[in-house]
């Protein structure tokens, strides 16, 4: 029997061609070039350009500044939405506008605006030189660029979901003598687990990933200051296309991890919630 | 446990809630709080549990203020419209949870908790049904669970917001009487909301009657039908239909029906609130005429036509009427407040 809603079966064929087709070009494609460059001249070159000093570093130093920067958005992240769905507060609409700052602001302005305010010639620069702090041009800055970049992906995952949840559960454990700790915990916190899972698994993707920001902080320092995504730069720029592709397609498989994880995630947080 | 409230005040933007909620609950009793959406009911009900902080006034329990009491210690049962079980816990664990969180030294043992779920089930008639998940409940079933974990923490004091709103008419029935029998076995004091007339004047010892943020009368439900506070209250109890008359000595008369006694009432134009009961209709040559006669389960409902309205009436005993029918209608009571 036909629905009514149903459309012509050409029409469903071109618009499933077409978002197959630019699916293909745009996203596959360049996702299987990057591993068909790195592999070009077999595994053996790509693994030494893995084990350069250099990229060691560089791995290391997006692991080091992903490990710090994750958390502190998972904490702040939930802070946020917890604050704007559960209370009504005045400046809770313009909270809301600025959690989504960082996904409207150029990456590379967000750097920028790091360099003006601790850089040595910032606001904060000299008073900090004095103390023998370094932010700019060193972990500081890509952890607090990184940060910035990221922040919007657990709150923005929350924050609906806890919108169509209420208030009610949270006010019916109160009643029952729950602390705000207690009601966070055995209330909230499971209502959340799965988006927020997926939450900071995309803000750890993004995290690792994150170029234009870090680079404008970063300083290019290579070995101290390097991050995966800017060793790529470099090395193609020097033309060692191997190297380039062999780190690239590292960082490309940690974002496959992560994504892979993430819909594991979402499906078992599916089913639980229809047996349940 | 006595709940006393006095000029109680709660503002959202420019609008008043609650406008000056005066009310005075005793020990053991059943009240409704009765009033069209908006009257400020459920905000008076979320006051009462520290949900809701109001601008002035103060809410006594035993006397006590309760201003600075947050919810959690106030230790009162609150069973919410939609009942907000835990969505992510079986009915064991919604039940359970008040005794769950409460500090070490207060709380009951792992046995224990399990004997106290398997009593409230067995008390809100829904044993076996630990396992499962809110999900998998009726509507009906969900709102016992909800008292179920509410009376976990053995409060003296029950709230219920529209504790009914959500079930169909057969299960609403069984509900409220089995509440009843409920909160007079526990010894409760107990305060539900409801738009629902019947269920209040069926359900409660008082009614607080609610408009525009205030309580506009408290009383039994006889003397809310004898002696409505004003013509609001008149017309929005027992489906009394307003007819326009003029006072002259105490009496109110009418264009169509005979007079009727309104002793109180100043002379002049007036509104006289007639129920179906208040009238009385009887076969025979009359101004009036039979509009619909319709059997239901209560008896025979009979809409009479008179000088142009519409008015349900008693029909006189032993009579069949028929449509079309000429009758004549008698007037027994009427509650007349000045137009």
């Amino acid at each position: 029997m036909r629905r009514a809603t149903e459309e012509p079966a050409w029409l469903r064929w071109l618009l499933c061609l077409a978002a197959v087709g630019l699916l293909a070009l745009f996203l596959a494609l360049p996702l299987a070039a990057v591993f068909t460059e790195a592999l070009r001249r077999g595994i053996g070159p790509a693994l030494a350009a893995l084990e350069d000093p250099d990229a060691v570093a560089a791995i290391g130093l997006t692991l080091l500044v992903a490990a710090i920067a994750v958390p502190v958005n998972l904490v702040g992240g939930v802070a946020a939405a917890w604050a704007i769905a559960q209370f009504d507060f005045p400046g809770r609409r313009l909270l809301t506008v600025l959690i989504e700052l960082p996904f409207s602001v150029s990456p590379v302005i967000s750097g920028l605006v790091y360099v003006l305010v601790f850089g040595a010639q910032g606001w904060l620069g000299p008073w900090l030189e004095t103390r023998g702090l370094q932010v700019i041009f060193a972990l500081p800055g890509l952890v607090l660029a990184t940060i910035f970049v990221t922040f919007p992906f657990v709150a923005r995952t929350l924050i609906p979901l806890m919108q169509a949840q209420g208030r009610a559960e949270a006010e019916a454990a109160a009643t029952l003598g729950a602390s705000g700790w207690q009601i966070f915990r055995r209330v909230t916190l499971p209502n959340i687990r799965w988006a927020l899972l997926s939450g900071v698994l995309l803000c750890n993707a993004r995290a690792m990933g994150e170029f234009g920001a870090v680079s404008v902080v970063s300083g290019h320092v290579r070995g101290e200051t390097n991050t995966m995504p800017l060793h790529v730069e470099i090395l193609y720029n020097e033309y060692q296309f191997v190297g380039a592709f062999a780190v690239a397609a590292l960082l490309a498989l940690l974002a496959l991890v992560t994504l892979g994880a993430k819909a594991v995630l979402e499906r078992m947080g599916g089913r639980r919630l229809e047996s349940a | 446990m006595t709940i006393e409230v006095r000029g109680l005040m709660r503002r959202y933007g420019g609008v008043a809630a609650l406008d000056g909620v005066a009310l005075a609950v005793g020990q053991g009793e059943f009240v409704a709080l009765l009033g069209p959406s908006g009257s400020g009911k459920t905000t008076l009900l979320r006051s009462l549990a520290g949900l809701e902080f109001p601008d002035a006034g103060e809410v006594l329990i035993d006397g006590r203020d309760m201003a600075q009491v947050p919810a959690r210690e106030r230790g009162i049962g609150f069973v919410f419209q939609n009942y907000a079980l835990f969505r992510h816990m079986t009915v064991f664990e919604n039940i359970a949870f008040g005794l769950r969180i409460r500090p070490r030294r207060q709380r009951p043992g792992r046995a224990e908790i399990a004997r106290r779920v398997e009593e409230l089930l067995a008390l809100v008639r829904l044993p076996g049904l630990e396992a499962r998940y809110p999900e998998q409940l009726s509507g009906g079933q969900r709102q016992r669970v909800a008292l179920a974990r509410a009376l976990a923490i053995e409060p003296r004091v029950l709230l219920l917001d529209e504790p009914f709103g959500a079930l169909d008419a057969k299960v609403r029935k069984e509900l409220r009487l089995w509440l009843r029998g409920l909160h007079d076995r526990l010894g409760l004091t107990s305060l539900f909301v409801t738009h629902d007339q019947d269920e209040a004047l069926e359900l409660a010892d008082r009614v607080a009657v609610m408009r525009d943020g205030r309580v506009v009368q408290f009383d039994t439900p006889e003397v809310l039908l004898a002696r409505p506070a004003d013509a609001g209250v008149a017309g929005f109890l027992g489906d009394a239909a307003p007819v326009a008359c003029e006072v002259r000595g105490g009496q109110a008369h009418f264009a169509a029906l005979p007079p009727v006694a309104a002793e109180g009432v100043r002379d002049g134009r007036a509104v006289a609130f007639l129920r179906p009961v208040d009238l009385l209709a009887e076969p025979g040559a009359g101004a009036a005429r039979v509009a619909a006669a319709r059997q239901d389960g209560r008896g025979v409902r009979l809409t009479v036509e008179l000088g142009g309205m519409l008015l349900e009436a008693l029909p006189a005993q032993g009579w069949v009427p028929q449509r079309g029918e000429a009758c004549c209608v008698r007037v027994l009571g009427a509650r007349v407040f000045p137009a």
